[in-house]
């Protein structure tokens, strides 16, 4: 197959599937007569979502300003522990077992907590996001950083390289692709975290994210909207994949393995 | 030009006494090494695998410490400039070729543009003009020796240490990389350690063969090659390299029986 043949592909097969799901649903829905409380038809979630449209993206735009701080936040934080870690083998020893413990600490266990002790909504929720987020860029950064190629460290000593020419010239760009496949990661961890912190929160009724909207419409029994709902917030995910796939190619496309293009 | 005469009489460029390195599993790498390298000189150490040669060639580039013994360096106590050639071509992915050839001048913290006419004379001296913006992924196996042998020579080292660096090549590559190798030393005569298990190899290139044994490594025998230089590929062919080469095989042979 060409490469433009395959690119067509990559687009025209998946949006074969993506067409016969809808029409499947759409007739299992008339002609079952499935009422839309139970489950609606693909045309009415659709009108629900163009009427509701403003009301949505507003509270869409709520949690993707949680899930943006929050990944910024995992970023900073994890790969600044990250290097940290690389420098010192006694701190890396020390305190990832701490981070091990906040990763397999359930979210909706200790969002309660955080959102009692933190006033600031929108930093108890960016907080729980954050939590959700931040280990593999700490994980994979880490294995990044220690993976740098030996016989370049050893050049590099040869050299009489300075830990910080090291560290600027040989390990952060040896990381960059590990990095980045922790930041994929923790993309969608991040929203994930951010739906689930609103879902914990909403019962205060203070919180206007989208999660907070399928919450408040599920208790109405405004199923049409909570699809509305739904569908926005796959759209992010896959936008925020998208994204950050496309920055992985701009940053290591033009070296990395990963990123180049087959040919058999 | 014969300088077989002037290997190790000359002013010896480093010393190596009594050296030993025992790995922490207990292996005996190294036993009782002693060897005085000359200045200009192109030194072989051959061997098959498991003598503890790559290991020597570490120590003298004091990337790993002798268990006993140490290494004297002749004019004053400093060990000299050192470039390295690994087995692999080691380069940094991520940087273009000029960029990796510039590495050890930034490590010295040169400016890029001071470091420019330095960097397009040695890429030009091993055949990578044109080649400066590329990246390792788009250069054949040989090419990438080159931009190595090209980032080892940037700085113009006195003492060039090379571990096996064409073993992975196919032979007409290595024989093209052996030619310019030579040439290259012939023009600027840094002293050269070269590590290899080739016979072939070693007598096209070499001034002197340090023949070691396996397990523990030992140097078995110190050999002279006397075949003149300059010597091009022509000397592949000829009846003076055919019985250097079956010498050499020989005391490899008696070496390790």
């Amino acid at each position: 197959m060409s490469v433009n043949g395959q690119r067509v592909a990559e687009i025209v097969a998946p949006a074969i599937v993506g067409v016969i799901f809808v029409a499947a649903w759409d007739t299992v829905v008339r002609i079952g007569h499935i009422p839309p409380y139970v489950l609606p038809g693909p045309l009415l979630v659709a009108k629900t979502l163009w009427h509701d449209g403003p009301l949505l993206l507003t509270s869409l735009l709520f949690t993707l300003r949680i899930t943006a701080a929050a990944l910024l936040a995992a970023v900073v934080v994890g790969g600044g522990l990250a290097i940290l870690f690389a420098q010192s083998r006694i701190l890396e020893i020390s305190l990832f077992p701490y981070a091990v413990i906040l990763q397999v600490t359930p979210i909706v266990a200790i969002a309660p907590l955080i959102i009692i002790w933190v006033n600031d909504p929108f930093v108890a929720l960016a907080m729980c996001a954050w939590l959700a987020a931040f280990f593999p860029i700490v994980a994979n950064t880490t294995l990044g950083l220690n993976s740098a190629d030996r016989n370049l460290r050893d050049l590099f000593r040869l050299y009489g390289a300075s830990r910080w020419q090291e560290l600027v010239h040989l390990r952060i760009p040896a990381a960059l692709p590990y990095f980045l496949a922790g930041l994929r990661i923790s993309g969608g961890l991040a929203l994930i975290g951010a739906v689930v912190a609103e879902f914990v929160a909403s019962s205060g009724g203070t919180y206007t994210g989208l999660a907070a909207r399928i919450a408040e419409a599920g208790y109405r029994l405004q199923i049409p909207r909570m699809f509305a709902a739904l569908l926005l917030l796959s759209l992010a995910g896959i936008a925020i994949f998208g994204a950050l796939s496309w920055l992985t190619r701009w940053l290591i496309g033009h070296w990395h393995e990963s990123a180049l293009p087959r040919e058999d | 030009m014969s300088l077989a005469g002037s290997r190790a009489e000359a002013a010896p460029l480093f010393t190596l006494e009594n050296i030993s390195r025992r790995f922490r599993n207990g292996t005996e790498a190294l036993v009782g090494v002693d060897l005085t390298v000359g200045r200009q000189s192109f030194v072989s150490l051959l061997g098959p695998s498991g003598c503890g040669k790559s290991t020597l060639l570490r120590i003298i580039a004091g990337l790993s410490e002798p268990t006993t013994g140490r290494i004297r360096w002749g004019a004053g106590s400093n060990a000299p400039h050192i470039g390295f050639v690994f087995q692999e071509p080691t380069l940094m992915p991520w940087a273009t070729v000029a960029e990796n050839v510039f590495l050890p001048l930034r490590l010295a913290s040169q400016r890029r543009d001071a470091a420019a006419s330095r960097i397009s004379e040695t890429l030009t001296a091993l055949g990578l003009a044109g080649f400066e913006g590329a990246y390792p992924r788009e250069l054949s196996g040989g090419m990438r020796m080159r931009v190595s042998i090209a980032r080892a020579l940037v700085t113009n080292p006195e003492l060039l240490l090379l571990d096996e660096p064409f073993a992975a090549l196919d032979e007409i590559t290595r024989f093209k990389l052996n030619e310019d190798l030579l040439r290259l030393w012939q023009q600027h005569r840094w002293t050269v350690v070269f590590v290899t298990h080739s016979v072939f190899e070693s007598v096209f290139l070499a001034d002197r063969i340090v023949v070691m044994t396996p397990r523990p490594g030992r140097i078995a025998r110190d050999h002279a090659i006397t075949l003149p230089y300059p010597r091009d590929g022509a000397l592949r062919t000829s009846a003076a390299y055919a019985e250097e080469c079956r010498t050499v095989s020989t005391l490899l042979q008696e070496a390790m029986s």
